[in-house]
């Protein structure tokens, strides 16, 4: 009795939450990439998949299924445990990340006091999996995707560090929740809007999506780090970079965009759950990063280490001042 | 409890375990991946003991910064192990000598060192509640930011100055052609163009 009450149900209880996140965010990645390439048509005025089921919708599905029913090829020359562990830690660390995002109002699987703290720490450690991929595959070109990736990351971690710092001036606490309901009268992106477009183009290098797909660089490094995968390790790398940008939108959303909360306090928008808000603005988040990779050419290796190192840096550095220099002055500070 | 006191030893063998790792892996990729797991392990300690902040920050900059760079840098070592275990016979009795050198010393220090037996107790339970209700975070900022500002400012600077000295070190001015996007958006048509009519079979 005392055994089923204290250790089995809250097992039980924890499992089937964990999948009530990790199976929807699957299917949100899978759904995700067919949204990408029917944004991308759109935009370059062609369809996108639309043979796969009625406009293309079961494409994902036989793309899974394709990728599943493939040969995993190990090269010879690799490191065969990291070379396997690399992909595995890549999709890990996408789906632990989420343990700690509301969802709602007291939807979070673990409301702990460092919630932004545990994000930051997650979202900093993604970059282990593409280093230990280029290192692993023994091969050129993935090693310099490996190396660049690493200083990428590094560089344009510091910058969202700053401005996690300036969005915690004004909350006054490191949980998720709590930054939410800070936003109650007026989302951060209006008073801190140079720190919201920072941080977007922070997550967007972050991510290693275009424009700042150096990592991979197709046109360059020939896939980069993930040139020698193929099948199901391949996949894992594929699902935990959309994992990835799903997690950086739900981050804006949570820092910036106001979480669960309506934009408007009063009668239409209050029906809605919030959930569904929360949906919405990740989705929104999403749709402007296709429509970036959509738009822009990739950067040059130096422009992209002097976009984070001389132009972010300074300005989330001198945005915390200023913030700070505020909020003292006026006396908003929270508390 | 039972949990609690298990989740410790685990993570205090692991600690050590990948600690041994560290100096005993013979490809030093493999060495600073088990130092990332040495770090992890630690980190999970400090949970344990209800330290979050000290736990997640020790992730972050340990792990999320400095092991990035250490992987970054000895990715890039071409180290040939032969040539390094060349003159090891020769090295060996002096190395072992400071080795049990050092061994006796910390036998001397620990042996003498006292534990409470109160705080035995305390390794596996979690840090008490504090009266005042303030999470760790809190209390942390409140004794760095008045009691030990001074020291605090101190360590900001040591880092400053080490930070200054590696760019010293570093920095040579290379005859190399920069890229200065300030004189690129500042360039206007009229300086460099000159739009000229050209007569049929004169030129310029």
């Amino acid at each position: 009795m005392d055994f089923w009450s204290v250790y089995a149900w809250p097992t039980i209880l924890i499992v089937l939450s964990i999948l009530a996140i990790v199976v929807p965010i699957i299917l949100s990645v899978a759904y995700l990439t067919l949204a990408e390439r029917k944004i991308m048509g759109a935009m370059q005025l062609r369809q996108g998949p639309m043979v796969v089921g009625p406009f293309g919708l079961l494409q994902p599905i036989a793309d899974g299924v394709k990728l599943m029913a493939k040969e995993t090829i190990v090269p010879s020359g690799a490191n065969r445990v990291v070379f396997i562990v690399a992909p595995m830690l890549t999709f890990f660390l996408a789906l632990v990340a989420w343990a700690v995002i509301p969802f709602d109002d007291g939807w979070v699987l673990a409301d702990i006091n460092v919630g932004i703290l545990y994000l930051f720490a997650i979202s900093s450690l993604g970059v282990y999996g593409i280093v230990m991929a280029g290192w692993a595959s023994n091969s050129r070109y993935a090693f310099l995707g490996g190396l660049r990736s690493a200083a990428q990351m590094v560089s344009y971690e510091v910058s969202i560090g700053f401005i996690i710092i300036t969005v915690l001036l004004c909350v006054g606490s490191l949980n998720l929740s709590d930054i939410v309901r800070a936003q109650e009268d007026l989302w951060f992106f209006i008073p801190l809007f140079p720190m919201f477009v920072i941080f977007f183009v922070s997550t967007v290098a972050e991510t290693n999506r275009l424009p700042f797909d150096l990592p991979e660089g197709e046109s360059e490094l020939a896939g980069g780090f993930m040139v020698e995968y193929s099948a199901m390790t391949y996949a894992l790398f594929f699902l935990g970079e959309y994992a990835n940008m799903i997690l950086m939108s739900g981050m804006t959303t949570v820092l910036f965009l106001g979480g669960w909360l309506p934009p408007f306090d009063f009668a239409p928008f209050t029906w809605i759950p919030g959930v569904v808000w929360f949906a919405l603005k990740v989705a929104a988040c999403l749709f402007v990063f296709i429509w970036i990779r959509a738009t822009f050419p990739r950067y040059r290796y130096d422009q992209l280490m002097r976009l984070g190192w001389k132009v972010f840096l300074p300005l989330s550095l001198l945005w915390i001042v200023v913030t700070a220099g505020a909020l003292i002055a006026f006396d908003w500070l929270p508390e | 409890m039972v949990i609690q006191g298990l989740a410790f030893y685990l993570f205090a063998l692991m600690t050590v375990a990948s600690g041994a790792m560290v100096i005993t892996a013979r490809n030093p990729v493999h060495s600073v991946l088990f130092l990332i797991l040495a770090f992890f392990n630690s980190a999970a300690l400090f949970l344990l003991m209800g330290a979050e902040f000290v736990a997640f920050i020790l992730i972050i900059v340990y792990v999320g910064a400095v092991a990035v760079l250490f992987l970054f840098v000895v990715m890039m070592l071409d180290i040939d192990f032969a040539r390094l275990r060349e003159g090891f016979l020769n090295y060996l009795p002096i190395g072992a000598l400071v080795g049990l050198i050092l061994l006796v010393e910390l036998l001397l220090v620990l042996g003498a060192w006292a534990i409470l037996p109160e705080s035995e107790l305390r390794v596996t339970a979690p840090a008490p509640e504090a009266a005042s209700g303030l999470t760790n975070t809190e209390a942390l900022g409140n004794l760095i930011y008045t009691e030990y500002v001074y020291a605090f400012q101190v360590a900001g600077l040591v880092l400053l100055v080490a930070m200054i000295g590696a760019i010293v070190l570093t920095l040579r001015s290379r005859p190399v052609r920069r890229q200065r996007i300030a004189d690129q958006v500042n360039r206007r048509p009229e300086d460099v163009l000159v739009v000229r009519k050209v007569d049929p079979g004169e030129g310029i």
